[in-house]
């Protein structure tokens, strides 16, 4: 019984130093040749009631949103290694939002962990469906409506998959892809294409960066994360 | 012949040709649904959102892709209750108790689905309102004599299709996400369904034809069979190539090559996994955005070059039709297969627009009718010309009633 109180607090005393000891991982990711251009969603803008959310020019795709200095938003960086799997901590964190606004999924690109709630809002006065389609084993399909004003839905994924797609069947155009991770170490880069991962416990990893059309199997890159954290930079590439 | 009947004929037709046209809106309406990729708007059946399908809110019928999906099936069930009535005319007084029978089994099985739980509730007010209607044909008391020849048979036929046809429809969308083999269900039966939908408006296109004048009072006799054999062909090719093309349709995969004529900028595209892997990397979806494979770019070559074979196969039965009428057939179809073609360039050229590609559905309809059509008068020929006299059954009762 004492060995066993003894124990745990070495335990919690590891855990405490590895806190400590645990740094963030920053980076940038930036894009590499001329993305092709972007299209307009037209049968948004033909759509009677998702058309007049829109006064303004037709809404465009946003596959690359690139910054003035090739800057890439929309990359979902995920640290990989076998120590970090099956640590979600996605039971107990925060939920994550997903946003139906004039028609189209706010954000588009989104990170959860396995197990993590996501709330799917509607700010519409309109009618959508959520509509999930997974592909890994274990996640299941779900397809729900969601009413003008109706309340949040709520969805939990509990298998780890890349670009999960959300998609409304009332509306062809609405897609959202949502990358599924077993534990909380990744990050999706914003408009500055920079990223932190916080809190990563010191040690080797690989760490990969994914990207819907640049990088859609992921550019891996070695690291080694200590104390100070660690510093990775990614060139995505599209020819 | 008295005056009555010849009337009453006239409007069995007038009928059949309202049924037919009803049929070629409704595979028009179908077109629109998967062209738009709405086929999941409605993601219940037989009920919408819940509600009856009749009682569905404007409100709610007119959001996005619902309008398209659910005004299919408001269209379907007036077909429905079109080829009921259809099939009661058609069979005479003869098809009253059957249908009345069939009515009855329908409503009572419905009731008894109501009664298996709220699960099934939907299905069995569904069943148990078709038995209602098809009772309700039943009971209408007209002593009016069958149509002659196969006719009544083919009602049938068209009254067993056109359920089907709806559960076809209903069970794409209930059973969407399941799998077969690999293949989604959702994918599987929307391609039976198209395909389907294309046979039913092809049967009921050759009623309303048979109950005309033309196929009573044949203003000409057929003195050739040469353009026969490529009457069959070009119409056993326009099916192969509806069948190709529902089956590209409902991958929902968009374009699986993006450019005409060339493919990829080549000749001949490359398929292999690289380049496919490539081809879907470059490509920025606005509406179906699943991943095309090079399962894809092969069916969609082998549609364009069936294209030309098939332009080539009703060339020749231009060539070779002797006959006046069937002459101008064989133009006529041309003519569609070459607006046809067009119309596939274009759906490439306008990035699949929906309008466009729905267009390429019902033309394609259209084409298959014709050469269904034509195969038809030949082969009815063949009989009288080749026997002589009261010879083959479908026609003889035909050839003498028109004699009498
Ligand atoms: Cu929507």
């Amino acid at each position: 019984m004492k060995l066993n109180r003894t124990l745990a607090a070495v335990g919690s005393l590891a855990i405490a130093l590895q806190m400590a000891t645990a740094g963030n991982i920053t980076g940038k990711v930036t894009l590499s040749g001329t993305p092709p251009p972007e299209k307009d969603i037209t049968p948004l803008k033909d759509d009677a009631q998702c058309g007049k959310l829109h006064p303004g020019p037709v809404p465009k795709t946003q596959f690359f949103v690139v910054g003035p200095n090739h800057e890439l938003a929309d990359v979902v960086v995920v640290l990989q290694g076998d120590s970090l799997k099956g640590k979600s901590t996605g039971a107990t964190a925060a939920p994550a939002e997903l946003d139906q606004i004039g028609c189209i999924y706010t954000p588009q690109i989104l990170a959860v962990q396995t197990g993590q709630k996501i709330h799917v809002k509607n700010s519409d006065p309109v009618m959508h469906n959520v509509h999930t389609t997974p592909t890994a084993p274990g996640n299941k399909e779900e397809n729900r409506a969601q009413l003008a004003g109706g309340p949040d839905l709520t969805f939990v994924i509990p298998q780890p998959e890349d670009f999960l797609r959300f998609k409304c069947d009332v509306h062809p155009w609405m897609f959202a892809w949502v990358t599924v991770v077993d534990h909380p170490y990744f990050a999706v880069t914003g408009k500055d294409g920079t990223f932190t991962i916080k809190d990563v416990p010191p040690g080797k990893y690989k760490l990969v960066a994914y990207h819907r059309k640049a990088a859609l199997k992921g550019i891996a890159k070695d690291v080694e994360v200590t104390a100070d954290g660690a510093k990775v930079d990614f060139v995505a590439e599209v020819k | 012949m008295t005056v009555s009947t010849t009337r009453q004929q006239a409007w069995l037709h007038r009928f059949a040709l309202l049924t037919a046209l009803g049929t070629l809106g409704l595979v028009g309406l179908g077109g629109l649904v998967t062209s738009h990729g709405v086929g999941m708007a409605v993601p219940d059946w037989p009920t919408s959102y819940g509600y009856n399908m009749f009682a569905l809110p404007v409100s709610l019928w007119l959001t996005g892709g619902i309008f398209h999906e659910h005004t299919h099936r408001l269209w379907a069930s007036l077909v429905g209750i079109l080829v009921v009535v259809l099939t009661r005319w058609l069979g005479g007084k003869k098809a009253q108790l059957p249908l009345l029978v069939i009515g009855l089994v329908e409503i009572l099985a419905g009731i008894g689905l109501l009664r298996l739980g709220a699960d099934w509730k939907g299905a069995g007010h569904f069943l148990a309102g078709i038995g209602g209607v098809v009772c309700l044909v039943g009971m209408v008391w007209l002593r009016n004599a069958a149509a002659p020849g196969r006719l009544p048979t083919l009602g049938w036929i068209a009254f067993g299709l056109v359920q089907l046809q709806g559960l076809l429809g209903g069970l794409r969308v209930v059973l969407d996400a399941g799998d077969l083999a690999g293949i989604r269900l959702g994918t599987l039966l929307g391609i039976f369904h198209g395909c389907l939908g294309q046979l039913f408006l092809a049967l009921v296109a050759v009623i309303a034809f048979m109950t005309g004048r033309w196929w009573s009072q044949p203003p000409e006799r057929i003195t050739s069979l040469q353009a026969r054999p490529w009457f069959v062909t070009a119409t056993v090719l326009v099916f192969v190539q509806l069948l190709i093309g529902a089956t590209m349709r409902h991958q929902h995969a968009g374009l699986s090559i993006p450019d005409f004529p060339l493919a990829y900028g080549a000749l001949w595209p490359d398929m292999s996994a690289t380049a496919v892997a490539e081809y879907n990397l470059k490509r920025i979806e606005v509406t179906a955005a699943n991943p095309i494979t090079g399962f894809q770019i092969g069916l969609q070559m082998t549609h364009r070059l069936l294209a030309l074979l098939l332009l080539a196969t009703v060339a020749l039965c231009v060539g070779m039709s002797r006959d006046r009428g069937l002459r101008r057939l064989a133009k006529f179809w041309l003519g569609l297969i070459l607006v046809q073609a067009a119309l596939g360039a274009w759906t490439i050229w306008s990035n699949k627009a929906a309008d466009v590609a729905t267009a390429h559905v019902v033309v394609g309809a259209l084409s298959f009718v014709t050469g269904v059509l034509g195969c038809l008068i030949y082969f009815r020929r063949r009989v009288r010309d080749e026997a002589p006299g009261p010879a083959g059954k479908s026609t003889s009762d035909l050839t003498r009633s028109v004699a009498a």
